[in-house]
């Protein structure tokens, strides 16, 4: 691609993005009183990561069905608690494995 | 140095997911008409999934700069919610100089990661965190720009779903011990699901989507059942011990 389209465009991009992440944490100096936002803040985490996992987890591999395979493999290892890196492992494994197997 | 490397193990599995995840953005990327170089730029510089993805796509249809700023402002404001809920975790050594070059890679699983850590977190233990998640982002667009079309697509295919399973891992343990976050995934997972397949909903970006539903859940969580904030410090405690352990 043309670099002086590129550039601008990378600028508009980084730039927009950057500023999201860094106000907010360069701004917020104070601990937050409010019982409620409290409570508010310590759910966000695990709100986001569910949002973010359903259903998007189900065309993770350009599959449904690997990918729900990969996906039921991954929640029966993460409740009982397997590291992060296991659990990530395994399911890709397990999405590899029915690829392979299922049409 | 102790918290540093505590960090660094931390970020390993994230790494891992995102040098396949960048594989898979890095291969794209040059299929749209990108040089290598310029594929490894736009993920040095934003090191944000979506917003990467719907940016290339803008750049690949000739987008005007103003739909670009829009675009990544939707997509990526998630992200001021998160720095707001790191902000409370910060202790003092994260001065302001650190602020500005650590909220640079403040992603949504260093996020979920850090929020994780019992009590605050430090200068030394958030830059062993983001550290192997950036070299892995930024070194995964490279492989997957330069050599993506020598692996088989059975194996890009599967790689996809790593970052799931680690999202899957971290939030399991919380949510089989406490009955307040099972409530609060349950309502964020059913309106994520409510607004991808209900096509009323179709007008609402990716990245919004998600700032809905974890704003509702988590504000109905703190309404219904609010965390006394001594009971949140044990509850963090337990919880790390769990994922430890």
């Amino acid at each position: 691609m043309n670099w002086v389209a590129f550039v601008k465009y990378l600028l508009v991009m980084a730039g927009v993005t950057y500023l999201i992440r860094m106000l907010p944490l360069a701004a917020i100096r104070g601990k937050v009183k409010s019982p409620f936002v409290q409570s508010f803040l310590y759910y966000v985490p695990y709100a986001v990561l569910g949002a973010m996992t359903f259903p998007a987890v189900f065309s993770a591999t350009g599959s449904l069905t690997a990918s729900a395979i990969g996906a039921a493999v991954a929640l029966v290892l993460g409740w009982m608690g397997k590291s992060l890196l296991a659990v990530a492992a395994a399911a890709c494994l397990a999405a590899f494995a029915a690829g392979l197997l299922l049409p | 140095m102790k918290d540093y490397v505590k960090g660094l193990r931390h970020g390993l599995p994230i790494a891992l997911g995102y040098l396949s995840v960048a594989f898979a953005f890095g291969i794209q990327a040059t299929m749209e008409g990108l040089y290598p170089i310029q594929a490894v730029l736009i993920s040095f510089f934003n090191v944000t999934s979506a917003g990467q993805l719907a940016g290339l796509q803008l750049m690949a249809a000739g987008g005007s700069l103003t739909e670009m700023a829009l675009t990544q402002l939707t997509i990526n404001l998630r992200y001021a919610l998160m720095s707001l809920s790191l902000s409370q975790k910060l202790d003092d050594t994260m001065t302001t100089p650190h602020r500005l070059l650590l909220s640079f890679c403040n992603t949504d699983e260093v996020f979920v990661v850090a929020s994780q850590q019992p009590g605050k977190v430090g200068k030394a233990y958030l830059y062993g965190l983001t550290n192997g998640p950036f070299i892995g982002w930024v070194l995964g667009t490279a492989l997957g720009a330069l050599a993506g079309g020598l692996l088989p697509k059975s194996v890009t295919d599967a790689l996809g779903i790593a970052i799931y399973g680690m999202f899957i891992a971290i939030v399991l343990p919380p949510f089989r011990k406490s009955r307040q976050v099972r409530f609060v995934v349950l309502i964020a997972v059913a309106m994520s699901c409510m607004f991808e397949f209900l096509s009323f909903f179709s007008f609402i970006s990716g990245g919004f989507r998600i700032i809905l539903c974890a704003v509702t859940a988590s504000a109905l969580g703190a309404w219904l059942m609010p965390v006394p904030q001594e009971k949140t410090k044990e509850k963090e405690t337990e919880e790390q011990e769990a994922l430890n352990g």
